[in-house]
């Protein structure tokens, strides 16, 4: 009996600072935000419960425009990435060396850790007018004038392909790690050719790392507000910016809490369809690392 | 797949092209740093000499990263946020590995699931509904009982929170992977010879988890550091580094103290997930 006791006493001790957090830090500031969302001010200091923040997104063009120019780039970079990302990760998980395996692991690691301000800030070295590769361009001959490669569309992919690919190769690398080399060879002396072995052996089993892949690449796209800002220019028009400046700029939260909702319910959505077009579960792709 | 049937010229290209994405990987970054040490006002080419200025130099215009007190402040700041963070996402993180892989109670699959979804909100909506939902109690105690609670204003402490709020998803999961692994007939032993449940834990359960609770500290350390969007809604008076760098691309235009500032973060970032990555080798060995 005090044995029990002592059981539920300390599962009440682990479960109060997760409860803590969920409830304090997730739970409720999302509900303070659906609530400010519906919230319409009629004078100073004010409000009615209204949906006259989702109207105002609905009835302004450019709001869902955005929204919607967010979504499908931040899919488009989704896909150049594992399309780029999956061969890398089978050279690393099943081709390199076990030696060079570590090493081409740990380069890829390293810019992961490196912040998104500084990779940006990199790309922009690199790119804008007066940039290495448009000064490389001059000094090879092959441009007479220097070339703007800064904000436009190209240079949000390059950089957002550049930001996120990594959250894309690392759980692709560990879900091909664990793949038995032998069921490669099996497929290959059944009579399958490279192609049949990828689409019917590799691909199936990478499917939870895949899966993990996109999302946390395209919630990252979706969600990142440094790249599109200053790779795009004034102009990126990334639904974040949006947010901003609602919120900072004209200082009007309502819209600016109603414009993280529909940004949270876009987002979830593709997750959502995402988990279930591939037949798999948030705990056995994302939470696997 | 392809190396073991194919002939070697689609091996040669598979290759090249592994090392073309390493160059494209490595070319941002390279520039970001090497431009600290170009004796130029701006961050471009051409090369105008070595010069380590950017870091050193104490006169404008060329005020070197050491000597410019708003950067420093905050690397500092940054730094202070960082360690609060890392210490309390790994507690958390902690109880909750015990919690999930240890605790039986009803309901467990929807909490594990809610203990993943933090990974999956974007960080500005993290940032604003935090940012929401404390001027709301703040007003709300001001209106209703004239307390000004100065600290669920923008701040360092709203700045903390709001990075703890998603980065305990990540050490959660660091810290459980490695309970998991845990050999139960170890504990029993001690039970066995008389030890206590603290003493067990102690001796035990937690120097076996000790990697990945360092590890899980550094991965944290490093996520705070860098962390720009979550951060950007609740920042006070007390900027850390990522926003005032920002503030100063922004507003002011790049110079190669910015490079620097690049230089000396790509580096420490380096060495910490050197280590961290050290720390969790060790643990395979064992």
């Amino acid at each position: 009996m005090q044995n029990k006791d002592i059981k539920r006493l300390s599962l009440i001790l682990l479960f109060a600072p997760f409860a803590l957090w969920i409830l304090l830090l997730i739970m409720l500031p999302h509900i303070g935000m659906v609530v400010l969302s519906l919230k319409e001010k009629m004078a100073p200091r004010v409000y009615e419960y209204s949906f006259a923040n989702y109207l105002e997104f609905l009835n302004e063009p450019i709001y869902w425009n955005t929204l919607l120019r967010t979504g499908s780039m931040s899919l488009l970079v989704t896909a150049l990435a594992l399309l780029i990302g999956f061969p890398i990760a089978y050279y690393i998980a099943k081709i390199a060396g076990p030696r060079a395996r570590g090493g081409l692991f740990l380069l890829c690691l390293i810019p992961l850790w490196v912040s998104d301000l500084i990779r940006s800030f990199g790309w922009i070295l690199l790119l804008r007018e007066t940039g290495v590769i448009s000064n490389v361009l001059l000094w090879a001959g092959l441009t007479s004038q220097p070339v703007e490669f800064l904000y436009n569309d190209v240079a949000v992919i390059i950089g957002l392909v550049y930001t996120v690919i990594l959250f894309m190769i690392v759980p692709l690398v560990s879900t091909l790690d664990g793949m038995d080399n032998s069921m490669i060879e099996a497929g290959y002396n059944l009579g399958g050719n490279g192609f049949t072995v990828l689409r019917r052996i590799i691909l199936p089993y990478a499917m939870p790392g895949i899966v993990a892949g996109c999302i946390v690449t395209f919630m990252l796209c979706a969600g990142s507000y440094l790249t599109p800002v200053l790779l795009g220019g004034k102009n990126s028009s990334w639904f974040t910016e949006q947010i901003y400046n609602q919120f900072i700029t004209r200082f009007n939260w309502e819209g600016g809490a109603a414009f993280g909702m529909l940004l949270l319910l876009f987002t979830s959505l593709v997750i959502w369809l995402g988990l279930k077009l591939s037949g798999q579960t948030l705990a056995n792709t994302v939470a696997r690392s | 797949m392809l190396a073991r049937k194919k002939p070697s010229p689609v091996l040669t290209g598979y290759r090249l092209y592994v090392v073309a994405f390493f160059i494209f990987l490595a070319a941002p970054l390279v520039s970001a740093g090497v431009f600290a040490f170009n004796d130029s006002l701006f961050p471009a080419l051409p090369w105008q000499g070595f010069t380590l200025d950017w870091f050193f130099s104490d006169t404008e215009p060329k005020l070197g990263m050491f000597h410019d007190r708003r950067l420093l402040q905050g690397l500092y700041y940054s730094f202070v946020i960082a360690v609060f963070v890392s210490l309390l996402s790994v507690f958390v993180g902690t109880t909750n590995a015990f919690l999930f892989v240890r605790g039986e109670f009803p309901g467990k699959n929807f909490f594990y699931i809610m203990m993943v979804v933090p990974l999956v909100i974007p960080g500005v909506i993290l940032g604003i509904s935090i940012l929401v939902l404390a001027s709301d109690t703040a007003n709300y105690m001001e209106n209703r009982f004239d307390l000004e609670l100065e600290f669920l204003r923008p701040g360092i402490l709203l700045v903390v929170l709001g990075q703890f709020s998603f980065i305990t998803t990540i050490t959660s999961l660091v810290i459980t992977a490695r309970l998991k692994k845990f050999d139960a007939s170890m504990e029993e032993a001690a039970f066995n010879l008389g030890a206590t449940r603290a003493r067990v834990l102690r001796t035990i359960t937690l120097p076996f988890l000790r990697p990945a609770m360092i590890a899980a500290g550094i991965v944290a350390f490093l996520v705070s550091f860098e962390n720009f969007n979550t951060t950007l809604f609740l920042v006070g008076s007390e900027a850390p580094l990522t926003i005032t760098m920002y503030d100063r691309m922004a507003k002011v235009g790049s110079t190669p103290v910015l490079n620097a500032v690049s230089f000396v973060l790509m580096v420490g970032s380096g060495l910490l997930a050197l280590l961290s990555v050290l720390i969790q080798r060790d643990k395979s060995a064992q």
